[in-house]
């Protein structure tokens, strides 16, 4: 038996489909976040799809390449090995986390074959190289987005910041929303923090309230942010709370219940967009697969169709061409909003507002790169 | 010179002149090959180190993931902050011999680091038997995982980067090479027959003026030594550690190679070693090849299906493993039932 597999192993050399041009894509699609790999991944397929029923690129079929790293750490970078030298790929999409990317992206940048992320965020996942993209704003502009919508649209002056210790993400949002907030004549009254994992926040919220803020920001996932919402309503905290894209669940709605009406959280995207671009995304997408997109989907969309566009204006498959063009999109029009790739090769897009009322999402507004 | 230190050294001359000869031509010809050779190599090592617990010595720990932590992550702290110091490498280029120095010292040092977590976590944990030794070396192999989630000099959940990928096919068959040695060595010598007999009978075993518990930890921290040298090949080799990496699926993984191979079984262990780490390959490759035809393609796309579905055909044809002499198993299934 082992032999037989061996062989087949052994035998199993690419086959070359003649006139594609392949991309590869790698995302999280079984495991822990398997979900979030799933959608983004029904995105990244879409766009595929519609643009090859318009003829492809550069007048070829476009074949994407699929792989599940299943969300565990050592995958990513067996994966991108196998794209670059097996399949031969002109880029690469993926990961959508950082840790991921971080693992597999060197290996893109020493092949020199372009990578682009959806969603990681680390600031040093665009660091590896030249050759390494992103298609989401970073936790810098996030928490300064937000900080700004409390000064200047809920003329708050005295915020309170609740905390993840055990999410560099949110240490980082807390601090960009910090400085950001202060620097706009804001007082920050009070800051207090929990880990992932905890259920009773009663203490941190009890010394929140003694203090008086007009608003309070925490950047956490939602399974916490629920309970933390729902816990602050019932110690009568009842000032809006503010948070990031880590809040988008429903899961966060059905916990929270009537305790989370009031609140504002930041996006990379929103289905409720009004936008043309948006309306016609949401409209396809929920044929297709019966459910609306999020983030993962809408930026999965936008990155192979930034992607393409290089492709197109490179007007080649070479991978130092696509590099170049890629690094010059300006004003792409995603369905997350206009991407700009700046010298960084970060995205810098607007941000969507997300408002909660009646124990549902709405759009609220756009809030644009400075 | 004995036979088998004969065999040794003509083992390691042999990996030595394969990864001096061939490793750039792989490396650059067939990286993807080339990642699941170091893959496979890797996994060897610390099923062959675990089988010493599991199998020779009849004890179950489920923690081995934990000691592969300890060594990957001291092995690359070791890099990040002595190399440059040391043998002048900065940002994991320099000449190969300062490069291959450098691996050894941290493959040294990572498996120091792990061995003296295994004998720190054997002494107390061994006077256990059964389940609540594989309870607490669990609970040893989370602990490890939480502590690098909450320590912010190795980069807690944001993951540790490592400069520079030294390990190359010497270093990496060149200790599982040694592992298989000492693994085999051990157990074939007078000292080592001692395993057995606490595996076989433990109160005949006392009975005879043999200390267990020194022999238990003894195979721990063996056991333990390779599989931070593990640790510090994967961390030299994919450059990025996160703590998910080292978590208890990891350390499943290496018993269900174990236990596949045969439970004390060294040849059967490193065979299954192979086949496991093939097997999720070789299905991802079959996936796009017109090999199979399309009506199976499905199966394929669900290939952890197809590769759970694979295991449980394996265990239920070969329940005492690929090549094991089927006593060791059926004895841990006896006394799991007894306990």
């Amino acid at each position: 038996m082992f032999f037989f597999y061996l062989a087949l192993f052994l035998i199993c050399l690419p086959v070359h489909a003649e006139e594609t041009v392949k991309i590869g894509e790698v995302n999280p699609m079984s495991g822990a976040i398997g979900r979030y790999g799933t959608t983004c991944h029904q995105g990244i397929g879409l766009a595929i799809d519609q643009a090859n029923s318009s003829g492809g690129v550069l007048g070829k079929k476009i074949a994407l390449l699929t792989e599940d790293n299943q969300s565990q750490p050592g995958q990513t970078s067996t994966i991108v090995r196998k794209f670059v030298t097996q399949d031969k790929v002109v880029a690469i999409i993926g990961d959508l986390t950082s840790s991921a990317t971080l693992e597999g992206g060197p290996i893109a940048q020493a092949a020199k074959i372009p990578m682009v992320t959806p969603l990681a965020t680390n600031p040093k996942v665009t660091q590896i190289g030249n050759y390494i993209f992103r298609i989401c704003f970073i936790d810098e502009f996030q928490g300064r987005v937000m900080a700004r919508f409390a000064l200047e649209n809920l003329r708050a002056k005295r915020a309170a910041i609740l905390t993840d210790t055990k999410q560099d993400y949110s240490i980082g949002l807390s601090g960009f929303f910090k400085a950001t907030f202060v620097q706009g004549e804001g007082e920050v009254v009070r800051e207090q923090s929990y880990s992932s994992g905890d259920t009773d926040f009663r203490a941190q919220l009890t010394s929140m309230k003694a203090a008086g803020p007009e608003i309070v920001f925490v950047p956490g996932y939602y399974p916490e942010v629920g309970i933390i919402l729902k816990q602050a309503r019932q110690l009568g905290l009842t000032v809006p709370f503010l948070g990031c894209e880590a809040w988008d669940s429903p899961t966060l709605i059905q916990v929270a219940g009537k305790a989370a009406d009031g609140c504002y959280f930041s996006n990379q995207f929103s289905a409720d967009d009004p936008s043309a671009v948006v309306r016609e995304f949401r409209k396809i997408y929920q044929e297709r697969f019966g459910s609306l997109p999020d983030n993962f989907a809408a930026l999965g969309y936008d990155a192979v169709n930034v992607l393409l566009d290089a492709i197109k204006r490179a007007n080649s498959t070479d991978s130092g061409a696509i590099r170049d063009a890629l690094a010059r999109t300006k004003d792409f029009p995603g369905v997350s909003g206009h991407i700009t790739i700046d010298a960084q090769r970060n995205a810098s897009k607007p941000a969507v507002i997300l408002a909660v009322k009646d124990q549902k999402v709405q759009y609220f507004e756009k809030i644009n790169p400075d | 010179m004995s036979r088998s230190l004969l065999n040794l050294v003509f083992a390691l001359v042999l990996c030595a002149s394969i990864s001096f000869f061939g490793e750039n031509f792989i490396a650059s010809n067939f990286a993807y090959y080339y990642d699941i050779l170091i893959s496979i190599g890797v996994n060897i090592i610390l099923a062959t180190s675990l089988n010493l617990v599991n199998g020779y010595t009849g004890q179950f720990s489920l923690g081995h993931a934990g000691f592969m932590a300890v060594g990957a992550y001291a092995s690359a702290s070791w890099s990040n902050h002595l190399d440059p110091i040391i043998f002048g490498i900065v940002n994991g280029s320099g000449n190969p011999v300062a490069t291959n120095a450098a691996m050894f010292v941290s493959m040294l040092f990572a498996g120091a680091m792990a061995a003296i977590a295994g004998f720190a976590v054997g002494v107390p944990s061994l006077r256990l038997k059964g389940d609540y030794l594989a309870i607490v070396t669990l609970g040893f192999g989370e602990i490890i995982r939480v502590a690098i989630l909450n320590l912010d000099f190795l980069g807690a959940s944001r993951g540790l980067s490592v400069p520079g990928t030294y390990t190359n096919l010497f270093w990496t068959y060149g200790s599982v090479v040694l592992c298989i040695y000492v693994v085999l060595s051990l157990v074939h010598s007078t000292y080592g027959r001692g395993f057995l007999t606490v595996r076989d009978d433990e109160v005949a075993a006392e009975a005879m003026g043999i200390n267990t518990t020194k022999y238990k930890v003894a195979a721990f921290v063996v056991a333990a030594f390779f599989a931070g040298v593990a640790g510090a090949l994967y961390a030299h080799f994919k450059a990025f550690l996160t703590p998910e990496g080292f978590n208890f699926f990891r350390s499943v993984d290496v018993v269900v190679i174990v236990i596949l191979g045969g439970m004390g079984s060294t040849i059967g262990v490193v065979f299954a070693a192979v086949l496991l780490t093939i097997l999720p390959e070789a299905l991802r490759g079959l996936a796009h090849t017109e090999f199979v035809p399309a009506a199976y393609q499905v199966l394929l796309e669900n290939r952890l299906i197809l590769y759970s579905l694979l295991l449980i055909i394996l265990m239920l044809t070969r329940p005492q493993g690929l090549f094991g002499d089927g006593t060791a198993f059926k004895k841990w299934l006896g006394r799991s039932r007894a306990d």
